[in-house]
């Protein structure tokens, strides 16, 4: 099994959604984060001060599935989430070692 | 009586035809007053007019509505997000200090009585106050309702002082601040100005309050910043609004609110009361497009921001001028108040690094200076009965100067005094854990989630 965690445009969420439950996902955990990586952040002026925002808002969504679905998942949120322009975000792949469905008590494949 | 600043030249416009339409619509939204009035208007001898009356009713209430919600969702809205809270609630404490104040001796001191310096206490209470009464100020209208408008004037001046020191000055030091600054400054100013004292005996003009409220309110904030000091992390840290959208919101409620405070100040409604709100509504429009140009041109973008700073710029401008200048000379004083302002809150304040958190100097001060200044030069005698320079008249500039060095010099002395004296007795300024903090939590006890 494996974890997939994704950091991407906000604006993007709904078309990763579509791509990934095209594939067979059919869940996800979504949660909003801010951070920057080479898209640096941005500056604000309010009546003459500038400030530099440093930290972008993003979405960082969290699935976990089989081994063998990893890349397909991992083909499908690049293709909703990719705009070409910078700050389309990152996707981190990492072994997941066990898995709970806490209702039922299914393990590992079952339980995804 | 002397002459009076605000409305000595009234009787011009007694007879005009054109006052019965505007009064008209005004009897028409003020419904749940007409019971009150058919008594007060019924004695053969009483002056009060039910026209007026109506007018100066909702005018009133147009006032009250530019502190609390106007000004509390305007200042609110720019502070950040742990602060909103707290910022809210000194627009709130301003009108529940203030009204009760101005009832016990505010009202006395500022509007009754001929005296120079100031008035005397024979309304304290509001004491002899006749159902039928009327003030010699305001012949047409019900004495207790001239004291009631007077009174929302009185608390948007005290509320928008805060503004200056805003997400760092303590709770209870702002409480007694604002009962010793109201006492010693806005009341005195009032009858100076208003109230038949010095400032209108040298014929100074003011209509509804460009020295009276907005200078002194601005030049009060200044003093304030200064005592107190920059927040923490000013000019280092990003200290953006939370909600804009929250200042939208509070401007729109000022900007409609203000064609009660310049249109009421006429005291009686009519053709002067609404060719005040038409040069108000232009001064608002053409400051938000001048202030809004600018930044696009010299910052890159045309900001939300901006076009409200510039609204409330042109409204304050325009303030002691309306009444007395024609509608054209409100676009041109709006265009002028959007530039000079612009420069205050941006240039000027970053040149001393002074940290008026919500530029009441660089708006309400600059601003209200500016307009005082510029009533002297557009004064129209057919709008207002008072001509200005460009009517050939030197001498009301140099009138309008005086008013403007005696308010500032006044203001600023005074304020500066009772800073001290309110900060001996509750530190003005919370600790630096609860600055961090937020004053919402530390002050109040509460926290926007």
């Amino acid at each position: 099994m494996k974890l997939i965690v994704a950091i991407i445009k906000p604006f993007k969420l709904d078309e990763v959604r579509q791509a990934l439950t095209a594939i067979g996902v059919h869940g996800m955990t979504v949660t909003e984060v801010k951070g920057y990586g080479r898209q640096k952040g941005h500056t604000e002026i309010y009546r003459g001060a500038e400030y530099v925002v440093n930290f972008l808002p993003k979405l960082r969504i969290e699935i976990a599935v089989s081994t063998e679905l990893a890349d397909r998942a991992v083909e499908a949120i690049t293709a909703g989430a990719r705009t070409g322009q910078i700050g389309d975000g990152k996707i981190f792949v990492t072994p997941l070692d066990h898995a709970l469905r806490i209702r039922t008590g299914e393990t590992d494949s079952d339980a995804l | 009586m002397t002459a009076l600043s605000r409305h000595a030249p009234r009787a011009a416009f007694r007879l005009d035809p054109t006052k019965l339409l505007p009064a008209a619509i005004v009897a028409a939204l003020a419904l749940p007053v007409m019971p009150a009035l058919a008594q007060t208007s019924t004695p053969a001898a009483s002056s009060i007019s039910a026209a007026d009356t109506a007018w100066m009713t909702v005018a009133t209430a147009l006032v009250l509505m530019m502190t609390i919600p106007g000004l509390a969702l305007f200042y609110g809205g720019m502070v950040r997000k742990k602060n909103v809270l707290a910022t809210m609630a000194q627009s709130l404490a301003a009108v529940a200090l203030i009204s009760i104040l101005w009832v016990v001796y505010g009202y006395s001191f500022a509007f009754v009585g001929d005296g120079s310096w100031i008035g005397t206490l024979d309304r304290a209470l509001l004491a002899g106050l006749d159902i039928d009464g009327v003030s010699p100020l305001a012949k047409t209208i019900p004495e207790a309702l001239f004291a009631l408008y007077q009174m929302t004037f009185a608390v948007i001046t005290v509320a928008l002082v805060a503004g200056a020191v805003a997400d760092r000055l303590r709770f209870s030091a702002y409480l007694v601040f604002s009962i010793c600054w109201f006492t010693l400054v806005y009341v005195p100013l009032a009858h100076w100005v208003w109230g038949g004292g010095f400032l209108a005996q040298a014929g100074v003009i003011d209509f509804a309050g460009g020295l009276v409220v907005h200078l002194s309110a601005g030049t009060a904030g200044l003093v304030a910043a200064l005592v107190m000091g920059n927040r923490r992390g000013y000019g280092q840290d990003n200290l953006a609004p939370y909600d804009l959208s929250l200042a939208i919101i509070g401007t729109g409620l000022l900007w409609v609110g203000w064609f009660g405070f310049n249109g009421g100040s006429a005291l009686q409604t009519g053709s002067r009361a609404v060719m005040a709100i038409l040069a108000t509504h232009l001064a608002a429009c053409a400051g938000a497009l001048t202030w809004t140009f600018i930044e696009w041109l010299t910052r890159r973008k045309p900001s939300v921001l901006g076009m409200i700073s510039g609204a409330v710029a042109g409204l304050g401008t325009i303030t002691p001028a309306s009444g007395f200048v024609a509608p054209w000379h409100g676009i041109v004083i709006g265009v002028i108040a959007g530039a000079v302002c612009f420069w205050a809150c941006t240039s000027l304040k970053q040149r001393f690094n002074y940290d008026d958190s919500l530029d009441v100097f660089g708006i309400h001060g600059i601003g209200g200076a500016l307009g005082t200044i510029l009533a002297g030069v557009f004064a129209t005698a057919a709008i207002g009965g008072s001509s200005g320079l460009l009517e050939g008249n030197t001498r009301l500039i140099l009138n309008q100067l005086y008013g403007v060095a005696v308010t500032f010099v006044w203001t600023g002395g005074m304020t500066f005094i009772l800073l001290k004296i309110a900060d001996a007795l509750v530190p003005l300024r919370v600790s630096i854990e609860h600055e961090l903090e937020g004053l919402d939590l530390t002050q109040h006890g509460e926290a926007l989630q």
